[in-house]
């Protein structure tokens, strides 16, 4: 079952999951990370690395966020890799106080 | 050769820096990438003692999970890299010492992992039937260095001591099905071998409680979809004290709440002592449909007792094979197969 990055990753950029792939399957615009999931090997590594717990196994995904899915198989393949940690985003701290991490 | 250090053109072209990585798993060739990766020019030879690379990945990895080995093929590609060198059969230490590579690199990494697993430190720990993961997983995927070992798969019950994946790896090898396991990457002689199993009760004993159990949930749960296999923990072993319920309440610690809800949808209300088979079909009826086996899970974290089911489970094969003995509500005999996965620890390879 693909793992799936769902809005939660959004006004973050912590992006502690990428450190941990050992694929390089996350791929990013300027709003949050995707997961491609033809190149994910579900070892689950970047779930418990995310601060926000923004990403989920597809069986474990909220009824709310099962959109995410979709997202993500559409969005990664068109988006550059990102590999490597970066800078997280101003309001990075206040967003995960905002989802109670 | 020495090279010397020549800070000022160190990295360019002309003078690229010379890394030797020994042994090449997952952590060496992410090492060799990151160097790739930097400003500087590289070159780098990557040692290995086995004549193939790829390390826990091919070796480690359990066959029946064809996904997670799927890295091999980012290794692949790092191993294109120009100035990329791989030199299997080698090993650091009897065939190249480290000072050799001293003269003809600027920085050796070792990157050749834990291979000898952590003793328990208990009293019999070394009998015949008792084997580190270690040797049990080498040896089903094929891994040189343990291929010739041999498990006594002829008895009924098999112990496995630890909360871990590996754990759990070793448990679903013994328990799955072995039309299911043909066709995986497993090693032919270790089909052979399980074909002829006996093992119908597997245990997967902890020291901790299910709060603390480092399964991954995503593995943890797989155990619950096997084939022709029972998967149940004693309502007793689940007990939550106060310390692990505050443990679950933080929700950072969401793989150890799915752990605990996973293994509660085993609970049975029946006790899974570790006894022999037919005093146990005894105590819980006719359990056994035709070729079915059980995973049994448990804690032993509120026995009390320093011991563990683990020692005791030794300590009789000891002092009195084939008898009962105590361990809480259950009783004990004998545990012909006994796997011991509990960390490893890294050795020298000097």
């Amino acid at each position: 079952m693909p793992h799936i990055v769902t809005d939660k990753c959004q006004s973050c950029r912590f992006t502690d999951c990428v450190t941990t792939c050992p694929v390089a399957c996350f791929h990013g615009d300027g709003q949050m990370l995707y997961i491609d999931n033809v190149q994910c090997v579900d070892c689950g590594a970047c779930v418990p690395a995310c601060p926000v717990h923004a990403i989920y196994e597809q069986t474990e995904l909220p009824p709310d966020k099962l959109e995410w899915l979709a997202i993500n198989a559409q969005r990664a393949p068109t988006l550059p890799i990102i590999a490597d940690k970066q800078v997280p985003l101003p309001t990075a701290e206040a967003r995960k106080r905002e989802l109670g991490y | 050769m020495n090279l010397g250090i020549d800070t000022a053109s160190l990295g360019t072209s002309g003078n690229p820096l010379r890394v030797a990585i020994v042994g090449s798993g997952p952590s060496g060739f992410y090492a060799a990438e990151a160097l790739f990766k930097s400003p500087l020019a590289v070159r780098v030879d990557m040692l290995e003692r086995l004549p193939v690379p790829f390390g826990l990945v091919r070796y480690g990895v359990a066959p029946d999970h064809p996904k997670l080995k799927q890295p091999t093929m980012v290794f692949d590609k790092i191993a294109q890299s120009p100035g990329f060198t791989f030199l299997g059969n080698v090993t650091v230490g009897r065939d190249v010492g480290v000072e050799q590579l001293r003269a003809t690199h600027h920085a050796i990494l070792f990157a050749c992992g834990a291979e000898s697993d952590r003793r328990l430190g208990l009293p019999n720990e070394d009998l015949p039937g008792s084997h580190t993961a270690t040797e049990f997983v080498g040896w089903y995927n094929g891994h040189p260095d343990y291929r010739d070992r041999s498990f006594d798969l002829s008895q009924e019950v098999a112990v496995v001591i630890g909360q871990g994946n590996v754990a759990i790896d070793v448990a679903r090898i013994l328990a799955k099905p072995i039309d299911e396991l043909r066709g995986t990457d497993m090693a032919e002689h270790a089909l052979d071998a399980l074909a002829g199993s006996r093992v119908r009760d597997i245990h997967i004993i902890g020291r901790r409680g299910p709060a603390q159990a480092s399964f991954t949930f995503k593995e943890l749960r797989e155990l619950g979809d096997l084939g022709g296999c029972a998967t149940l923990v004693s309502e007793s072993d689940l007990h939550l004290n106060s310390a692990s319920l505050a443990e679950l309440e933080d929700k950072n610690n969401f793989n150890a709440a799915k752990n605990v809800e996973i293994l509660q949808s085993w609970t049975t209300h029946c006790e899974l002592p570790l006894s022999g088979i037919a005093s146990r079909d005894r105590l819980l009826g006719n359990w056994h449909k035709a070729r079915e086996r059980r995973l049994i899970l448990t804690a032993d974290y509120y026995s009390g007792a320093s011991a563990t089911a683990a020692c005791r489970c030794l300590g009789c094969r000891l002092s009195q094979p084939g008898e009962c003995f105590p361990v809480r509500p259950a009783v004990l005999t004998a545990c012909p197969v006994y796997m011991r996965q509990a960390g490893s620890s890294a050795d020298r390879q000097e």
